[in-house]
């Protein structure tokens, strides 16, 4: 955890920090958002996990393309998916990345290849498997990334869609997001085998366990694997090692687990450690950070305004999207 | 002129496919025992020697990831052909169909249409019991999203699948697998083949007979014994099932002014239950008699040949629903 990787420069490091305060600030945000009742349904936050995000899109073009699940605001920030859209979405308004029709679990972007947002635990993989699948038909070298939570390698999906991408030799990265908790179940309880990674041994997959607090370890992991996938030598499994520093949603009492396991996590969380390791390195002051923090509260400020002004979808349009709509020239 | 082709509907569907691959190099097949085997009823035999491994994708036996992986390829840029193997199997895949190639469109804003096709068996006839047997197109087409379509003549085994690729949207495509024997003549051009709208099969002028699928059969059957005894029914084939055409059921319904509905799908939720619904929304004073319907008996399907035929909505069923309700004795 100590050191920083040679040649790293603090205009790296700011940006790295910069974009992990902007997903931690967005749902803080978020939350309280959500108690004054602007954001409705569920809502996912990803506190904890935004080394995951930040490291992995370092590393993706911008022909790659993107599947997620419900606790995806995060990956869409760092995808480039802007603020204030975002937020939209979580308002349910029209000005919103989906068009306010998809809400926080449902986010899409089609100019940044962002294929949602899937809220049915598992139900991504397979989509991925079939975007790698029309990039080797297709003949490119872009790849197909999908993230997903430790809960979905219980599902036959998982398996399914390791297996289907190995055999066929995709460029698919399988991001597993292990934060040890598939909403209250703790891995020990749902999975006879808890080592997430050497689960890819079955199915010949290339597999790594990372530490997913630690965004360079995480830009590092996903840099190989990218360049495994692009090469056409088949899938890889990450297994990122993270933590949910907030309750599974905004619905949850967390019975489940120890306030002191969590305090635990805290000290270990990604913000904390880049910070500390910036500071230690001399790339980083305390005034630095303030300013990156006042940078991020001001874009999250704007990013509410524009929410807030935005416009209702018309009940008369209710019915649209539930067919594709011929493109007039 | 030359004389019509005479194939059949399994030929007529391999036509279909073929025609799509050579037309559109985005356009591939994929499912479980469709290159080397040949496909379970030997709708793809050859076309693996024809187009290669790459466009012809055996698959392993994982339903919900490869129909997943056809909706993401068709995300991706192509036009995959997914072929389940049955309806039954395509429970399987359930959660892919219904949960994300029927919502992707609607939830991303328009940004992501699904134009992917689904293929799959249909139905019961061949002894093949209870899991093998069922007609499920009433739970699909119930689900906004989906287009869903049942070719039952030669000429829309071979069309429907093009007009089923031209769509943007995900199609499901249900072939009776009782008709993949049946022969007949090519008659239309494929592409004047439409995937939307109900076509009358048989002008009449006595009673109406909806119907789909290998009931559409069926209803020819019993319309010939009917016949017999002056009674003029005319057949409309509904082709597609979502959407449903109103139009062509009602304005038979409004010529005859008695209607029977023949679905080998259970009676409960069935289609013949939402079919027997719109007329009455739309066509009620236009009813000389109450709305009948012959559906599948509500056992799963058994194995003896004599109870499948029992359980099905057979010919004499559809004669004597037909004669109970014009009020001739049996």
């Amino acid at each position: 955890m100590s050191g920083l990787p040679g040649g790293f420069t603090r205009e790296r490091g700011l940006h790295l920090l910069r974009e992990m305060l902007r997903i931690r600030e967005f749902e803080d945000r978020c939350a309280e958002l959500y108690g004054a009742g602007h954001i409705r349904g569920f809502l996912h936050l990803c506190d904890g996990e935004e080394a995951i995000a930040v490291g992995v899109m370092q590393v993706l073009g911008p022909d790659d393309a993107l599947v997620s699940t419900y606790r995806e605001h995060g990956h869409a920030l760092a995808r480039g998916i802007a603020m204030g859209p975002l937020l939209a979405e979580l308002y349910g308004k029209r000005a919103g990345c989906s068009g306010g029709r998809g809400g926080s679990m449902h986010v899409f972007d089609a100019a940044t290849r962002f294929y949602g947002g899937n809220a049915i635990v598992g139900g991504g993989l397979p989509l991925a498997v079939g975007l790698g699948l029309a990039e080797k038909l297709r003949g490119t070298r872009n790849v197909s990334a999908c993230f997903f939570g430790e809960g979905a390698v219980a599902e036959g999906e998982f398996h399914e869609s390791m297996n289907l991408a190995a055999l066929w030799r995709l460029p698919v990265l399988f991001i597993c997001e292990n934060n040890l908790y598939a909403m209250g179940t703790a891995l020990a309880r749902s999975e006879s085998q808890t080592d997430i990674r050497s689960k890819a041994a079955a199915y010949d997959v290339r597999a790594a366990a990372v530490d997913g607090m630690d965004v360079l370890a995480v830009e590092q992991a996903a840099r190989d694997a990218v360049e495994h996938a692009r090469a056409g030598r088949g899938p890889v499994l990450l297994e990122m090692r993270t933590y949910r520093l907030r309750a599974h949603s905004m619905f949850d009492a967390q019975l489940y687990r120890d306030k002191a396991e969590v305090e635990e996590w805290r000290k270990r969380g990604p913000l904390t450690t880049l910070t500390a390791r910036l500071k230690s390195a001399g790339l980083l002051t305390e005034d630095d950070f303030q300013a990156l923090l006042r940078e991020a509260d001001a874009e999250v400020a704007a990013a509410v305004e524009f929410a807030t002004a935005a416009d209702w979808e018309p009940v008369a349009d209710l019915a649209r999207h539930v067919y594709a709509e011929a493109v007039t020239a | 002129m030359t004389a019509p082709a005479r194939i059949t509907y399994r030929e007529a569907t391999k036509q279909g496919i073929r025609e799509a691959l050579l037309a559109d190099p985005r356009v591939f097949l994929m499912g479980e025992d469709v290159g080397k085997y040949g496909g379970c009823f030997a709708v793809s035999k050859g076309l693996l020697d024809e187009f290669g491994e790459e466009r012809i994708r055996d698959t392993p036996l994982s339903e919900s990831a490869f129909v997943g992986a056809g909706i993401g390829a068709a995300l991706g840029g192509l036009r995959p052909v997914v072929e389940v193997m049955t309806v039954n199997f395509s429970l399987l895949a359930l959660d892919q169909i219904v949960n994300t190639a029927a919502t992707l469109c609607h939830m991303s804003g328009g940004q992501f249409p699904v134009p992917v096709v689904i293929r799959m068996a249909t139905g019961a006839g061949r002894q093949l019991a209870a899991q093998h047997s069922h007609s499920l197109e009433a739970w699909y087409a119930s689900v906004p999203g989906l287009r869903v379509v049942e070719p039952a003549t030669i000429d829309d085994a071979r069309g429907m699948l093009r007009a089923a690729l031209a769509s943007p949207d995900p199609v499901i495509v249900f072939e009776p697998i009782s008709l993949y024997n049946m022969e007949g003549d090519l008659t239309a051009a494929a592409e004047n083949v439409q995937l939307e709208g109900a076509r009358v099969h048989r002008a009449g002028s006595s009673v109406t007979l909806v119907t789909y699928g290998a009931s559409l059969w069926r209803c020819v059957a019993a319309a010939e014994v009917l016949a017999r005894d002056g009674i003029d029914a005319e057949i409309v084939d509904l082709r597609s099932l979502r959407p449903l055409d109103d139009a062509t059921v009602l304005d038979s319904v409004r010529k005859t002014r008695r209607v029977v509905i023949v679905d080998e799908g259970w009676r409960t939720c069935s289609l013949a239950a939402e079919i027997g619904q719109r007329i009455v929304e739309q066509g009620f004073y236009d009813l000389d008699a109450p709305i009948a319907r012959v559906c599948t008996e509500e056992v799963p399907i058994p194995y003896p040949k004599h109870l499948e035929d029992a359980a099905l909505p057979g010919p004499e069923r559809i004669v004597s629903t037909v004669r109970r309700l014009l009020g001739h004795a049996d």
